[in-house]
């Protein structure tokens, strides 16, 4: 079933067109990564999704049992102050707010969801800490915690794994993997395409000149992805140029 | 030492004071961690401005001339600010020193007998009946505001661009905390002075922040700081005679935060 259909949008700012006639489509239980050069509209595409800026033109339809405001949207991480003071229990909590019409209170089943959610995430014994004093991938993980809090399935990242070191990447992405696995559907977008494509089931890829959609398979035999990538595709039906690149990595 | 109550415009400080004090605490945590504290520094000499000109036009309560004209600055202010251009803080700047100056040149062109002095630095004197009511109000409204729609105003505090995305309109908020922010300068400048009021917004977010990890915690405790500043300033004041108020206040305000930030330390040195 299909989450989510972009069907020739058209995205900018002050009258710039940034990202043209885009078209693709997440179905449930993908994980989508958006890769690109810098200043090709990741980003742009990011908060057109969101809702964040208006479009020019085309569609964006969401599926069923999903809208707009119920995307667990996991920003860039310069977004947030680095010493702002708030506890890992208050930022989960505040993920809940688009269910919350008025935002008056937290009910019970949501303060029982939040305890289930941070267990997955794995933050549970930090939940009273305070978010500025914790490491860059803790970090990370409460902000998706709260991502998670906003949605039932589809949870959309904006390079997440900006600033962490390669141990916290590695863990960041596990966690991503799992939650996939789970059954949550995943939009990234990422500067690390090797991850990525370790990652993902399909692919954006928004070029200065061209951009690609399709499985993740079908970009690594296609012109883009051949000239991104130094090693072949991992795959076992593509024994002709596999060189066990990270397949065994 | 209670004698001190004995006098009506002591008794009405304290209420304006107090309730002021409040207003300008859970206000300034907003606007120091959106990193809008300039705003209300600008608003200040604004309202300064504003003041002088109404006294001078004779319009009868220059209080209410000059609201209208702060709450709008208060909307521009916001707004250059949020477009996030490069020069936001520069503008501040130049709008508050240019508001500063009109008000200082119109209040000195007909010689008048606007005591400029009371302007900038404030005075107990200058707080009536009419400040009592608005004050009032004011605190009802912040109260109710912050009560009601507290976990909204920490979701947009925090991360503005998540609270849009999940729907709620951020743009509202912000206008809401400009506008109370304006009619919180305006009522508090003429007992604190224009040079001083912007002093009592950031500095009970600030201190509070040395100790406090938790958001409901600095909100909390800029609130009673701010309320013991004043009530001390208040105090001291009187028993000395002749120390402005404002200027009292203000240095209470430094003073609890240098102890603040001791203690910040020590508690740093001590998890090492």
């Amino acid at each position: 079933m299909s989450l989510l259909k972009v069907n020739d949008l058209t995205l900018g700012y002050d009258g710039k067109v940034i990202v043209k006639g885009l078209g693709f489509c997440v179905n449930e239980g993908d994980f989508l990564s958006i890769i690109g050069e810098n200043g090709t509209g990741k980003t742009t595409l990011v908060k057109g999704l969101l809702g964040l800026i208006p479009k020019i033109s085309g569609e964006i339809e969401f599926g069923e049992g999903i809208s707009q405001s119920h995307i667990g949207y996991l920003g860039q991480k310069n977004q947030i102050s680095k010493d702002f003071p708030a506890s890992v229990y208050e930022i989960v909590m505040s993920g809940f707010l688009n269910s919350n019409r008025f935002g008056l209170f937290y009910t019970k089943e949501q303060k029982k969801e939040a305890q289930l959610l941070m267990d997955r995430v794995g933050i549970t014994s930090i939940r009273n800490s305070s978010f500025s004093q914790l490491s860059g991938g803790q970090q990370q993980r409460v902000l998706l915690c709260r991502a998670l809090c906003a949605t039932k399935k589809l949870i959309l990242l904006d390079e997440p794994a900006t600033g962490l070191d390669p141990i916290a990447t590695a863990e960041f992405y596990t966690l991503l993997q799992k939650l996939n696995s789970e059954g949550v559907t995943v939009i990234m977008v990422s500067h690390d395409v090797t991850g990525a494509i370790k990652m993902s089931s399909n692919i954006l890829y928004l070029g200065k000149d061209a951009t690609f959609y399709g499985t993740t398979h079908q970009y690594l035999h296609s012109n883009v992805g051949k000239s991104l990538l130094l090693e072949g595709c991992p795959c076992d039906s593509c024994k002709h140029n596999a060189k066990g690149g990270f397949k065994n990595a | 030492m209670l004698d001190i109550f004995s006098y009506s415009f002591m008794v009405n400080a304290f209420i304006v004071g107090v309730l002021i004090a409040v207003c300008c605490a859970l206000l300034g945590v907003v606007l120091v961690l959106k990193r809008y504290s300039m705003i209300g520094d600008g608003l200040s000499h604004v309202g300064f401005g504003a003041l002088s000109i109404a006294a001078v036009l004779n319009l009868g309560a220059p209080l209410y001339a000059a609201l209208p004209v702060v709450v709008f600055a208060a909307y521009f202010l916001l707004r250059i600010t949020e477009k996030g251009k490069v020069n936001a803080d520069a503008a501040i700047a130049l709008i508050s020193s240019s508001a500063l100056a009109i008000g200082v040149f119109v209040a000195s062109i007909n010689g008048t007998n606007i005591d400029l002095q009371q302007y900038m630095f404030g005075s107990i004197l200058a707080v009536g009946q009419g400040d009592i009511i608005i004050s009032a109000v004011l605190t009802v409204l912040v109260l109710f505001v912050f009560v009601v729609f507290y976990n909204k105003i920490f979701a947009v505090t925090f991360d503005e661009s998540f609270a849009r995305a999940t729907g709620i309109h951020t743009s509202v908020y912000n206008i809401t905390v400009s506008i109370l922010t304006a009619v919180t300068v305006v009522v508090g400048m003429r007992m604190l002075g224009t040079l001083l009021i912007s002093a009592l917004i950031i500095f009970p977010a600030l201190t509070s922040m040395r100790v406090c990890k938790r958001f409901k915690a600095v909100v909390i405790t800029s609130v009673v700081v701010s309320v013991f500043c004043v009530v001390a300033g208040l105090f001291t004041s009187y028993y000395f005679e002749n120390i402005p108020v404002g200027a009292t206040i203000v240095i209470y305000n430094l003073g609890v935060f240098l102890v603040f930030a001791l203690v910040s330390l020590i508690l740093k040195a001590r998890n090492k």
